[in-house]
């Protein structure tokens, strides 16, 4: 029999989930409502006027090509998040877990930069790789390659990628270490004596066992590109040069508050709104019936 | 197939400061298709020694010789052998035929006779319906199973068994010990199996190395240790109940333990005068738990009785007599028989 509390008054019940309910109404319901209704709305810069539109915002974003191009640079930006941060977060915590002498040391190291706050993290990396001045585009300038992610698109983008993948890195690496070292290690020896060098073991037992961990973490990743990576880009690039690395989250942010586009950011964040439900589903499904073996 | 040798084997862990020998040179020969048990309390290296016959341990001291290569510094899958482990260590994400074929698609035997092979191993193991499900849809039972399989399609030189039947209920056990038996009638594999469970060594071994801490207490086959044990440990270790020491007992020189089996002890009108402190039943025979209070102290003593034997009363005093030839003497320095 399943064991359940029962409340006798029902009132204490919904005092109880109260405070939640409060919070949550607050900061999500209430915003999402109100973009939700902006969506619709067209106001003039100052605010005075306000006509409803219907679906015209939606309708001028799906032909705006700005906006269609922001979303390649989204979706380059966090496929390049995921992948280099989960194979080098993987690749550390593999290290980590061989690892027995100054583990520890080595594993707080990782943590850290997780407790760096993004914006910290955007400026950073802006300063070790500006051009002229800062120590890596020094020495790679050295090594007679020109940085200059002012002018390069290309270098922009990288330079925001590997800043939002060494934020999250140690997330990644939390995780992987703990999925590893979950794997019951006569599975290993099994293989050994079975004759698979470490590689083959790596690909034929490791990595299937750790695949629950990857999906998880890869959902994770993608929504921390696309939603929580905002102060990176502004700290180090603002979007720029041109708009080569202004994602989604940026789009929302520099329209609705540079250009003063009110209903066309809050389309546009009502559609973000619908891309993270839409993942959350996912991950859910997924973890479900996640026992892939 | 092959012999094993283990030539003053050596095992320590740890370096510096915190070194930790678990076993202490240990030699012994296996012959070449025999079955031999090792057996010992927990803790007491007997993993240790699998693992480093498998290879999966560093052997810090002597050598090991399988077959006629020394194989101190060969792979684990170079060595030939295959390993039961104790928690059966099927690779949850494959199915039961994959977990069998993993070790020959790496050998990279063709297809076909993968196939040939593992049908046979599943055959002789009652699995052949369970070749496509997951370890985890299968009992306790079937997964020893086809552990047992993925040892037997490699066909190796040795098998290595670590408690494989330690997860298994007692009645299940008693039966896989029986199917352990007759696969190695069939096989003749060369075998060395672990277990801290004197009744499955006595059952299973032809020959069995008794361990404690590091140390083989000795070596023989199961009516050897049973009858002329080798040391004390081996008397109370091997048997159940274990047998009685008599550290003190009149007419014995100083310095020797006498030993005798709670079942070579008989009642009879006169004898060692014992009073009756409990008493066991345990259908077929009972267990009088006596006390022997002699000129120099108390001797505790327990003594096994036919059921038709009449049922002594508790606080009694009843007499006991050993059978002379069942006697058995140690030395009370070193605990060795004499
Ligand atoms: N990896 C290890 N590091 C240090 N000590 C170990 C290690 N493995 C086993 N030991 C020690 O070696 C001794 C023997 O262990 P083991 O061979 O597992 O015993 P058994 O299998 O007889 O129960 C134990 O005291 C154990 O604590
Ligand atoms: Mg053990």
């Amino acid at each position: 029999m399943e064991k359940r509390v029962v409340f006798r008054s029902s009132w204490l019940p919904w005092a109880l989930i109260a405070p939640q309910v409060v919070v949550i109404t607050l900061f999500f319901f209430w915003p999402a409502a109100q973009a939700l209704v902006q969506s619709l709305q067209q106001s003039d810069a100052f605010g005075t006027s306000v006509e409803w539109v219907g679906f015209e915002n939606f309708v001028n974003l799906w032909n705006d090509a700005t906006y269609l191009a922001s979303f390649y640079t989204t979706a380059v930006f966090s496929v390049s998040v995921a992948v280099v941060g989960l194979t080098l977060s993987l690749l550390l915590a593999v290290f980590a877990d061989r690892v027995v002498k100054g583990a520890l040391a080595y594993r707080t190291l990782l943590i850290w930069p997780y407790a760096v706050a993004p914006a910290v993290a955007g400026v950073l990396w802006l300063f070790m790789f500006a051009p002229s001045v800062g120590v890596v585009s020094y020495t790679l300038r050295k090594l007679g390659f020109e940085w200059n992610h002012l002018l390069n698109g290309n270098h922009a983008m990288t330079l925001v990628v590997m800043a939002a993948v060494w934020k999250q890195i140690s997330y990644n690496f939390l995780f992987f270490l703990a999925g590893l070292q979950s794997i019951p290690k006569s599975l290993i020896e099994a293989a050994a004596i079975d004759g698979a060098r470490p590689w083959r073991r790596f690909w034929t037992i490791v990595f299937p066992m750790l695949s629950p961990t990857t999906f998880f973490l890869l959902v994770i990743n993608i929504v921390y590109a696309f939603f929580d990576t905002f102060a990176i880009i502004d700290s180090a690039t603002q979007g720029g040069p041109g708009k080569d690395t202004v994602i989604l989250v940026y789009k929302v942010y520099y329209d609705g508050f540079k250009a003063m586009d009110l209903g066309g950011s809050a389309a546009q964040s009502v559609i973000l709104m619908v891309i993270v439900v839409a993942l959350t589903v996912i991950q859910f499904r997924f973890v479900e019936k996640k026992v892939n073996y | 197939m092959a012999s094993i040798s283990l030539k003053n084997v050596v095992k320590r862990y740890g370096n510096g400061k915190s070194v930790n020998q678990v076993i202490h040179g240990l030699s012994a020969e296996i012959g070449d298709g025999e079955f031999v048990v090792v057996v010992g309390p927990s803790g007491c290296g007997k993993s240790t020694l699998l693992r480093m016959v498998a290879g999966l341990e560093e052997i810090s001291e002597g050598q090991i010789i399988i077959g006629n290569r020394v194989v101190n510094d060969l792979e684990p899958s170079e060595r030939d052998i295959a390993m039961v482990f104790q928690n059966y260590a099927l690779y949850p994400h494959m199915s039961v035929f994959d977990n069998m074929a993993y070790g020959l698609k790496i050998a990279k035997v063709p297809a076909a006779e993968i196939r040939a092979r593992v049908d046979k191993a599943a055959a002789i193991l009652q699995l052949g319906q369970f070749l496509e499900r997951k370890p985890r849809q299968l009992s306790g039972g079937q997964r020893q199973r086809v552990a047992m399989g993925r040892a037997i399609v490699r066909q190796p030189q040795v098998f290595l068994f670590d408690e494989p039947l330690s997860n298994l209920d007692a009645k299940l056990r008693a039966h896989t010990r029986l199917e352990i038996q007759k696969l190695h009638r069939e096989l003749g594999i060369t075998s060395l199996f672990v277990t801290h469970d004197q009744v499955e060594a006595m059952t299973l071994a032809q020959r069995m190395i008794v361990m404690n801490d590091g140390v083989m207490e000795q070596f023989g086959t199961p009516e050897e240790v049973y009858a002329r044990p080798a040391t004390t440990f081996v008397a109370t270790f091997i048997g159940s109940p274990p047998m009685n020491l008599l550290k003190n007992a009149p007419g014995a020189d100083a310095g020797t333990i006498v030993g005798i089996r709670p079942e070579h002890l008989d009642i009879t009108a006169d004898g060692w005068a014992l009073v009756v402190d409990a008493i066991e039943t345990l259908g077929a025979e009972r267990l009088v738990y006596g006390r022997w209070a002699h000129g120099s102290g108390d001797e505790l003593m327990t003594i096994r009785c036919e059921e038709n034997v009449p049922v002594p009363t508790l606080g009694s005093t009843i007499h006991v007599t050993p059978r002379a030839d069942r006697l058995h003497y140690f030395d009370a320095a070193t605990g060795k028989r004499k």
